[in-house]
């Protein structure tokens, strides 16, 4: 229940909100202190945001020497040096963050759409010990993991591959969980029943039955492993050596444990969190308005 | 041999036999569909975690110069792993250093999430759908660049708060002195965790009835009186939910000082515990020492969050 009310959350604050402001929106007076005080935890939040926009247009010697919140005229020359800097690897970087996040994200859904649906609408010996034991993973802490899983990566040669990043990633037992609820609240028994006696096959029923009722829950579990993912630190960093095959995370901090010897790294560091961060800004708005068209369409509702 | 086909699983490959209508669900689908999950976590989770505790148990046993072929070897070590890490300065400082952490920022965090989602649950409230959408904007800044930004927001040759402060006749601290380097670590994790608490919140809110304080108001209640009697006793299941989840996730610190150590040598390598386990397996190169401190972590973790969550159960759920 706790988790879902986090799901929930997300998918359905926007909507109802919307309504209600629309419904109570009448010319009535604002109160002047909660609104500033809302006013406040904005700019809290929308600063180092727009720091990094201002300063991401200053030279190095600029950003040492003058107000930094004085815009100047040097972002393209900075997305020049960064684009050269060794070899235009930031733009592998970012390209491998989309590798990591998109594919990981994808297979984990899949993952979970599977699982979940065959723990919500199947009786089978051991179920609620799966289920139980799936749910104990969502509280091991996957930092801890991380050192286990690169020495027994390792002794297979998976250690600073692809691979080493996507697969812990497919794994979300939150996702299982999320996706059994979906399947719950989302597919009738009575619908699985009668495809069943008109001779669906299983593989069938969930590919073209079941996980179209379930698409709004799924983009979810989606979108909550692809931040998660996106977000991850520990894992690539433990599991790459090779410098093109990071993620925006990792790459970025290497520069700036790089730019303690050499300053001038450091306005590299600042253009590069800009650019790495825009698409994210982007994306999170696009999703403010599907997670709304999502909850339009009646699904997720618990 | 036509006898093997009672051994074919109902519905899961091509032939259907006949079934009662309504019957029973195919035997064998269920464990296909399951399959990917199950090996995943066996080889991801439950195998790394048996790894962990037999290499927490073991130890590198150096003959002669250490140098040749064989003459390391890996050998049982009893409990000298945990006790050498359990009486171990360095990690005891991180431990207490990581409770210190998680108490300034849970309730500076969970206040402000609070304060933030009952002010755009209000009436006559302004900039509420663009206030909405700015808090929540951190959750999708990932930890490390959040780390950079603010490490860039403290370091006074780059900061602009030295300029501004000193207009108003102030100086700027040292964000990175042996005092101040927890609070400026904590505030990256409230800048980044307010949003996301505060639409948990906000939700629950939204879910009441309005009807539950429709009449209150009528009797002339005060919003900050509504607030405080029946809006917050209402959520208090949300609440404690979403402390529950935020100390457990603030014990794991790690990218935040991690991203940040470049910049300072006021955060050492082994400054909170899951540095110090880092530090051990890939500086030290000793996974053993290692295992032992993820093995007391995971179990205090788990500890915690079992009992935590089922404090919450008893008092806050059944309670009501």
């Amino acid at each position: 229940m706790a988790l879902l009310r986090v799901a929930g959350a997300l998918t359905e604050a926007p909507d109802v909100a919307g309504e209600r402001q629309r419904r109570r929106g009448g010319g009535r007076r604002l109160s002047p202190l909660p609104t500033a005080v809302l006013l406040l935890g904005a700019v809290y939040c929308l600063l180092p945001v727009a720091w990094v926009l201002v300063a991401s247009t200053k030279s190095t010697a600029q950003l040492f020497n003058t107000f930094t919140f004085a815009p100047d005229g040097s972002l393209w020359s900075n997305i020049a040096s960064l684009s050269s800097y060794a070899g235009g690897v930031f733009w592998h970087w970012l390209l491998n963050t989309a590798i990591y996040a998109i594919g990981g994200a994808l297979l984990s859904t899949v993952v979970s759409a599977l699982a979940g649906y065959a723990l919500a609408k199947y009786e089978f010996r051991g179920r609620s010990a799966l289920f139980n034991l799936l749910l104990a993973g969502v509280l091991v802490p996957p930092v801890v993991l991380a050192v286990p899983q690169y020495l027994l990566l390792a002794k297979v040669g998976l250690t600073d591959t692809y691979w080493s990043v996507l697969l812990p990633s497919v794994l979300s037992p939150y996702g299982i969980y999320l996706a059994r609820i979906y399947a719950l609240a989302a597919v009738p028994d009575e619908v699985i029943e009668s495809a069943r006696v008109d001779g669906c096959r299983e593989g069938r029923l969930f590919a073209q039955i079941a996980v179209p009722m379930m698409v709004p829950g799924l983009v979810t579990v989606f979108l909550f492993q692809f931040v998660a993912v996106w977000n991850n630190f520990l894992l690539p960093y433990i599991m790459l050596s090779d410098e093109n095959k990071f993620p925006i995370t990792v790459g970025l901090y290497t520069l700036l444990n790089r730019g303690s010897t050499a300053p001038s790294l450091y306005s590299l560091v600042v253009t590069g969190s800009m650019l790495s961060i825009l698409p994210l800004i982007i994306a999170f708005l696009v999703l403010q308005r599907y997670w709304r068209a999502d909850i339009a369409s009646g699904a997720v509702k618990q | 041999m036509r006898q093997k086909s009672s051994f074919s699983p109902g519905g899961f490959g091509g032939v259907v036999p006949p079934r009662k209508r309504g019957g029973t669900a195919p035997r064998l689908a269920p464990y296909a569909f399951v399959a990917p999950a199950v090996v995943l976590f066996a080889l991801l989770l439950l195998i790394p975690i048996g790894y962990t505790v037999f290499l927490s148990f073991e130890k590198s046993q150096v003959s002669g110069l250490g140098l040749g072929p064989g003459e390391r070897k890996q050998v049982f070590a009893g409990l000298a792993n945990y006790v050498s890490g359990l009486t171990d300065p360095t990690f005891l400082s991180s431990l207490l250093r990581v409770l210190l952490y998680s108490l300034i920022l849970v309730p500076v965090m969970l206040g402000l999430a609070l304060l933030f989602a009952l002010l755009l649950d209000a009436e006559r409230v302004g900039l509420q759908r663009f206030a909405r959408l700015s808090i929540f904007l951190p959750y999708a800044v990932p930890t490390v660049i959040a780390s950079l930004l603010w490490g860039f927001l403290y370091l006074p040759t780059v900061s602009p708060f030295p300029a501004i402060l000193s207009r108003l006749g102030l100086s700027m601290p040292n964000l990175f002195a042996t005092h101040t380097a927890l609070f400026s670590v904590a505030n990256i994790g409230v800048w980044g965790g307010t949003g996301f608490n505060m639409i948990v919140i906000y939700t629950a809110l939204r879910a009441m009835p309005a009807e539950l304080y429709e009449a209150a108001r009528i009797d002339g209640a005060s919003q900050v009186q509504i607030a405080l009697r029946i809006k917050i006793p209402m959520i208090s299941p949300a609440l404690v939910l979403t402390g529950v989840f935020s100390i457990i996730a603030t014990l794991q610190v790690f990218n935040e000082p991690q991203t940040l150590a470049p910049l300072t040598n006021t955060i050492s390598p082994d400054w909170m515990p899951l540095m110090k386990i880092y530090d051990l397996a890939f500086n030290d190169n000793n996974a053993y020492a290692a295992a032992a401190l993820s093995v007391v972590i995971a179990a205090g973790m788990f500890v915690l969050s079992y009992g935590l969550l089922r404090l919450s159960n008893k008092y806050v759920f059944e309670g009501r």
